[in-house]
């Protein structure tokens, strides 16, 4: 046994300090394998591949499955009301547009923003775990739905009616916007999968009081966890309203938004970056390939999927990997 | 060696529903020294523990630690002042790598100094050969000793040790009080909470023995042994 326990003051660091799980390095090694590529090949699909609405739809998912992988897959708080926030982006962004004439930028920004508000105001919530939270959650997104759509709101939000946006629409651009939301989120993603604080975040997730002991300050982690995951949902909704210009409450207001992003977080692997942008991408794509044209197959698929994972795999298609041995970024 | 009293507990009193879990419990502990706190099933040890590393709020008295109040401070806060603890059930980060686990601790809880080596710390605990495994994947045995590794990496002044001993065969036993002795050689105060009395005799200085939520008695081991009220506690009669 050393005889210098290292619990003492004048313990000096040393340069093992430096070996710890992460840091600049892989963050820099992460930019350049996931999020450039990714980044890259939406960047340039449209040129290739006609379907550029199948692309805009992926792109929003795999920032609503990261999103949700911050708040849940790193800190442990399911939120099944999350398309609350992409809702809340949806219509401030549009609004910012229709109302205050902002330019497109800004009316994004005031998308995040407005989901990063609500996200403030339910930060109560976080007191809450597990089945309590999720319920909870639901029940704000289901709160903010029924404000939006409110006939008595008609002069602002135009209720039931839903918004057009089509005076300001502009697909290329819009469509860019998402792959910078999108490059935005991955970098998120990367930021916490080397860094300390999203240990701390997993760490909470595993064990609040353990956490606390370690030193971690879990209110105030866990809260920019759920500001961080609401903004990016904002600014998802804001980019996803302006590209399809025309939409209603309950187009985004849907649980199933929601509902697809845990799956597909659940079925690549939370707290990891590959697994959520896996799971968008094999999932989504199942469901563009069959779950439109012969949708109960596809519930039926998706039903199955669901069963499976939480029975076999809870940990997602990565703990295959991670059970041989190999890191998953 | 000096005895700077680095924990200072006067009159705490927590009640659970009405019920006094802590009723006016005092107690100090000075540097390098090991307190060990005993008494029967529900006096209030794992109960004063938990008051005095934050994870819940005393309803009435005081906490110092090194002469300034910690009184109702939050356990991060705690952990950074340099008090931390052991669970009676080892609570690891499961989902992290033993290594992880110990780096959180040692980020989060230094004290504003240079941060503890994870390696050092690891090896002291003798988990160094574990570091890269999932902290769910070791035994009850090793997590225990992860706790430890955990509450080290922050560099704490006080160490509240609760039940490690408990489940432990007489070699890991062993290994463990002279891990815990020479933590108090370095000047680590140690509050120890164990039912095993020969583990207790060999490591503590002093005792206090609780009963309903106060201390009824503090000196050595073998002189709580002959002090009637003790054995009335223990025994009944």
């Amino acid at each position: 046994m050393s005889d210098i326990p290292p619990a003492t003051p004048e313990a000096a660091p040393s340069p093992a300090a430096a070996r710890r799980a992460g840091g600049a390095p892989a963050a820099v090694r992460h930019g350049l394998t996931i999020l450039l590529p990714a980044v890259a090949v939406f960047a340039v699909a449209p040129r290739i591949y006609p379907n550029g609405a199948l692309l805009f739809a992926m792109m929003t998912f795999l920032v609503l499955a990261q999103g949700i992988n911050v708040i849940f897959g790193f800190t442990g708080y399911l939120p099944f009301g999350y398309v609350g926030f992409f809702g809340t982006g949806a219509y401030a962004a549009s609004l910012a547009l229709l109302r205050l004439h902002l330019a497109w930028p800004l009316a994004m920004l005031a998308g995040a923003v407005a989901a990063a508000l609500l996200a403030l105001l339910l930060m109560p919530l976080l007191r809450l775990s597990g089945a309590y939270f999720a319920i909870a959650s639901l029940a704000a997104a289901e709160a903010m739905y029924q404000l939006v759509s409110n006939p008595a709101l008609v002069p602002i939000t135009n209720g039931p009616y839903g918004l057009s946006l089509q005076a300001v629409y502009d697909g290329p651009v819009s469509y860019g916007a998402m792959v910078g939301v999108l490059a935005l989120t991955l970098a998120i993603l990367i930021y916490l999968r080397t860094s300390r604080f999203g240990l701390a975040l997993q760490a909470i997730r595993d064990d609040p009081a353990s956490a606390a002991t370690a030193g971690v300050d879990v209110v105030r982690s866990r809260a920019l966890a759920w500001l961080l995951s609401a903004l990016m949902a904002g600014l998802a909704g804001g980019v996803y309203a302006w590209h399809v210009s025309v939409f209603y409450p309950d187009t985004v207001f849907d649980l199933s938004f929601t509902v697809f992003a845990i799956v597909f977080v659940l079925f690549g692997g939370p707290a990891t970056i590959l697994g959520p942008l896996f799971g968008t991408l094999a999932l989504y794509g199942l469901y563009d390939a069959i779950g439109i044209s012969t949708p109960q197959y596809f519930q039926f698929i998706y039903g199955l999927l669901i069963v499976v994972l939480v029975l076999f795999l809870p940990e997602g298609l990565v703990s295959l990997l991670r059970r041989r041995g190999i890191r998953v970024p | 060696m000096s005895r700077e009293a680095i924990l200072q507990v006067r009159d705490l009193v927590k009640r659970f529903s009405g019920f006094p879990a802590l009723d006016g419990l005092s107690l100090a502990v000075g540097e390098g020294e090991v307190l060990g706190l005993v008494g029967p099933n529900g006096s209030g040890k794992t109960t004063a523990i938990n008051v005095i590393s934050g994870l819940i709020r005393p309803d009435g008295g005081s906490v110092q630690v090194g002469g300034r109040s910690a009184s109702g401070l939050a356990a991060h806060q705690l952990a950074r002042l340099g008090v931390n603890r052991t669970y009676q059930v080892p609570r690891p980060f499961v989902g992290l790598t033993v290594r992880q686990n110990v780096e959180v601790a040692a980020h989060y809880g230094g004290r504003g100094h240079a941060e503890a080596d994870v390696d050092e710390v690891l090896a002291f605990v003798g988990l160094e050969g574990e570091a890269d495994r999932p902290a769910g994947s070791l035994n009850s045995a090793q997590q225990k000793m992860l706790d430890l590794a955990r509450a080290l990496a922050a560099r704490p002044r006080l160490l509240l040790v609760d039940e490690l001993g408990a489940g432990l065969g007489p070699a890991d036993l062993e290994t463990v009080r002279a891990r815990l002795a020479a933590l108090a050689q370095r000047g680590v105060a140690l509050v120890v909470v164990e039912h095993l009395m020969n583990f207790l005799a060999s490591l503590t200085d002093r005792v206090v023995v609780m009963n309903a939520g106060r201390a009824i008695f503090e000196g050595d081991l073998t002189a709580a042994a002959r002090d009637p009220q003790v054995v009335q506690v223990f025994l009944g009669g």
